[in-house]
């Protein structure tokens, strides 16, 4: 894969998306990883009590994931010197009704373009959108207009994502 | 109950984190980060990088190290079982690799206070055993207002 020449980059030009998916398991993997091993991210009791659906994603999953489609695309991850984001939403990460706790139950699509270019300091600013993917809410009874099955309804979970890319 | 007088406190050092190409690879499989200068130290070294380079927000594992310290303050009174997450920031001056030493020291930048919640933001500094400046991680929490203690 090439990676993009700076002189050529424009201000909305689009640098590709990803979609990711997280398991009861990928949660586990953060936490061991990470070192945060707050139960609202693996007990579903332990989450309820303090007044979650269920157990959630780790918001720095959700954000460390999201940028590796930026470092793919810089071609070095090193070239990434700043990385922000807020957390609007969270993800709910439900146990699977049956199988692997490997099955996948919530899914992201990441997508990124460029929000600045400054030519003095050689760097762009990649604005990411990441959003959670659900199922339409089957409606049997759903009025004429309202959208039909098999559109994924979107949530933005991640607001003011921002990587800024050295050249 | 937060005490806004804690606002610009700096908090001892943590102990020096020792970044190993093992906990790289750790974290960049569980943020299901694919590029390979996180995994295959060649194609870290193609880049001109030392050894396996972090994916960005791997400071995060060392910064909450330093975080450690604001928890434990009861002077500080956060009640961090009603903390949610609200932004979060990494500025990196050069990548953090396998192989680094690095220190981590954190300041309780800013308390602003909201009824009875709040908003905390921390900030750790991140160096190399040189003292030259490596990362930055600035942490925004929102603190929930206690409910009535039924």
């Amino acid at each position: 894969m090439s990676t993009p020449v700076f002189e050529e980059l424009e201000k909305g030009q689009q640098i590709g998306s990803r979609e990711l998916s997280f398991s009861r398991a990928d949660l586990i993997r953060y936490a061991a990883a990470s070192g945060d091993h707050n139960p609202i991210h693996w007990n579903d009791r332990f989450a309820r009590e303090v007044g979650l659906e269920g157990v959630i994603a780790h918001g720095m999953l959700t954000m460390g994931s999201a940028v590796d489609l930026v470092s793919v695309w810089a071609g070095d991850p090193g070239a990434v010197v700043d990385y922000q984001a807020r957390f609007t939403r969270p993800v709910p990460v439900p146990d699977a009704e049956s199988g692997s706790p490997e099955t996948p139950t919530a899914r992201l699509q990441i997508s990124g373009k460029i929000g600045a270019v400054d030519t003095e300091r050689r760097s762009v600013r990649v604005d990411l959108s990441v959003e959670l993917l659900s199922d339409p809410v089957a409606e049997p009874t759903a009025a004429a207009g309202a959208p039909q099955s098999g559109e994924a309804v979107r949530t933005k979970v991640l607001a003011k994502s921002q990587a800024v890319v050295q050249f | 109950m937060i005490n806004p007088d804690r606002q610009g406190h700096r908090y001892p050092p943590a102990e020096p984190y020792q970044v190993s190409r093992e906990a790289i690879r750790e974290f960049a499989l569980a943020v299901q980060a694919v590029h390979p200068a996180h995994h295959d130290v060649d194609a870290a070294r193609a880049l001109g990088h030392r050894d396996l380079i972090a994916p960005p927000s791997f400071a995060v594992v060392i910064a909450q190290r330093a975080e450690a310290a604001v928890v434990n303050d009861d002077e500080a009174g956060i009640d961090f079982s009603r903390v949610v997450h609200a932004e979060e920031r990494f500025t990196h001056h050069s990548p953090i690799q396998a192989g680094d030493t690095l220190a981590s020291q954190v300041t309780l930048e800013r308390i602003r206070t909201m009824g009875a919640g709040a908003m905390v933001t921390t900030v750790v500094q991140i160096s190399a055993e040189d003292g030259a400046a490596r990362s930055t991680v600035t942490s925004t929490l929102l603190v929930r207002d206690e409910e009535d203690a039924a």
